[in-house]
């Protein structure tokens, strides 16, 4: 028994179309049939934080969705924030302040503090730990994000 | 199609748009699962601890989702998302504990998806939003191929993981009794990690007299047992009172008095004593916010 459905929806600014097995969830989508592999899968059922990305303008997690509930949505996954030549303000803050080690959280901790720092130019240390307190970290810990969080917000707000 | 690899186990999804296609499937369809939100049945889904043979996506069903402010009450529709009532300056306005209680139901990146009725279907029972339900009395306004049907509060909970609504029904909307103003509110809860299930939490509601004795009263504990726990004794108990230190003590003695679950993390007599201290500060913060408003 497959039961599939045609999808279309936009990532990262380009429009996609896909046949699914409506039981496959989003990431697995973006994963495997995108080839988007930047979203990373840690638990699978909501609370790592690793698969955070970008629906219709709010974060979400894409282990908690189905990937034909994505048809007509608007996706951002990490990599759209920037490449290794022209990195993100924020990638370019993780880098600068330590804010990653394995890197495993990494896509998640950015898609999350993306949309927070959208919606929070003027965020101050406890409205960041709290963006963050849904993404587990269990390497680098949490202060070198903070502080690249800070940074990054600083530098969108000179740059807007 | 590129092979991959898939967690749920194999069902037929559906997604109706309109009541009488919703029914229908309702009607003639068996071991489905309705799926909301989607931030407690996905995790489900995935570890395959339910495996249902159809999933029923209510995320494109017309009429599910809003908040309306009636005289002296609020109806919210079940799909509303708990980021919209987060945000809501309705919800701010007539219900400021529901974003208070908010504030510990998942992250924000749950909370855009996560739903009202969702959460009041699933009945995890260390969720906030039922609890307030029972708080409140709230009533469920529930559909079906056979009609429609109200269900109080203290029906709606039906034990661990269980609501009250049938095999064919869908929870469309809840309706909350406002309570008169000058009430004040106090929430508390505690869990091990930011946004994890409580381990134990309380709510209150307190309406006062003039003398700033207490005219109404209302207290929840959640977490401690599978379903929310009243305290509706102590609740008539506290009426023409004041909630001076000696109350709130008494309260926080009657809540460590409830039945509450154990299990291999958390026994049942430190979730009583959690009951206890998390009465105490909710109390405490009604108290005072009667004091700033007096």
């Amino acid at each position: 028994m497959s039961d599939t459905r045609r999808i279309t929806l936009i990532v990262n600014g380009r429009s996609r179309t896909a046949d699914v097995e409506t039981r496959v969830h989003l990431a697995d989508f973006l994963r495997q049939s995108l080839g988007l592999t930047g979203t990373h899968l840690g638990c699978e059922h909501g609370v790592c934080g690793a698969c955070t990305i970008i629906v219709n303008g709010r974060a979400a997690r894409s282990c908690l969705m189905l990937a034909v509930q994505a048809n007509g949505a608007v996706i951002e996954t990490v990599e759209s924030l920037g490449d290794i030549d022209a990195l993100s303000p924020l990638q370019k803050a993780f880098s600068e302040h330590h804010a990653l080690q394995c890197g495993f959280c990494t896509s998640g901790m950015l898609m999350s503090l993306e949309a927070f720092l959208r919606a929070n130019p003027h965020p101050d240390v406890a409205a960041i730990r709290e963006a963050i307190s849904g993404n587990i970290c269990r390497c680098t810990g949490y202060q070198g994000i903070v502080e690249a969080a800070l940074v990054a917000a600083a530098e969108r707000r000179g740059a807007a | 199609m590129q092979r991959e690899s898939v967690k749920p186990a194999p069902f037929i999804y559906h997604d109706p748009q309109s009541r009488a296609d919703l029914h229908d499937l309702l009607a003639r369809l068996e071991n489905t699962k309705l799926l909301a939100g989607g931030q407690s049945l996905m995790p489900m889904l995935n570890m395959r601890i339910v495996a249902p043979d159809h999933v029923i996506d209510l995320n494109k069903m017309p009429g599910m989702d809003g908040i309306a402010i009636g005289g002296d009450h609020i109806t919210i529709g079940a799909m509303t998302r708990q980021a919209n009532l987060h945000d809501s300056p309705d919800i701010k306005e007539h219900l400021p504990i529901m974003i208070a209680a908010l504030d510990h139901v998942g992250h924000f990146q749950t909370r855009s998806r996560g739903t009202i009725g969702g959460s009041c279907c699933h009945l995890d029972p260390a969720a906030e939003l039922p609890a307030l339900c029972s708080l409140y009395d709230a009533e469920f306004d529930v559909s079906g191929p056979n009609g429609a049907r109200k269900v109080a509060a203290q029906d709606w909970f039906q034990g661990y993981l269980q609501s009250a609504l049938a095999e064919d029904e869908v929870l469309e909307s809840i309706r909350v009794p406002l309570w008169p103003a000058g009430a004040t509110y106090g929430f508390s809860e505690y869990a091990r990690r930011r946004g994890d299930f409580a381990i134990a939490g309380a709510a209150a509601l307190f309406a006062w007299r003039f003398d700033a004795t207490i005219d109404r009263a209302a207290i929840v504990i959640f977490g401690v047992a599978p379903d929310p726990v009243r305290l509706r004794e102590l609740e008539r108990d506290l009426i023409g009172r004041r909630l001076d230190g000696e109350a709130i003590h008494t309260s926080a003695v009657a809540a460590k008095r409830i039945e509450a679950m154990s299990d291999p993390y958390v026994s049942g007599d430190y979730r009583r004593r959690l009951a206890g201290i998390m009465v105490e500060r909710a109390l405490t913060a009604a108290a005072q916010r009667a004091e700033m408003a007096a």
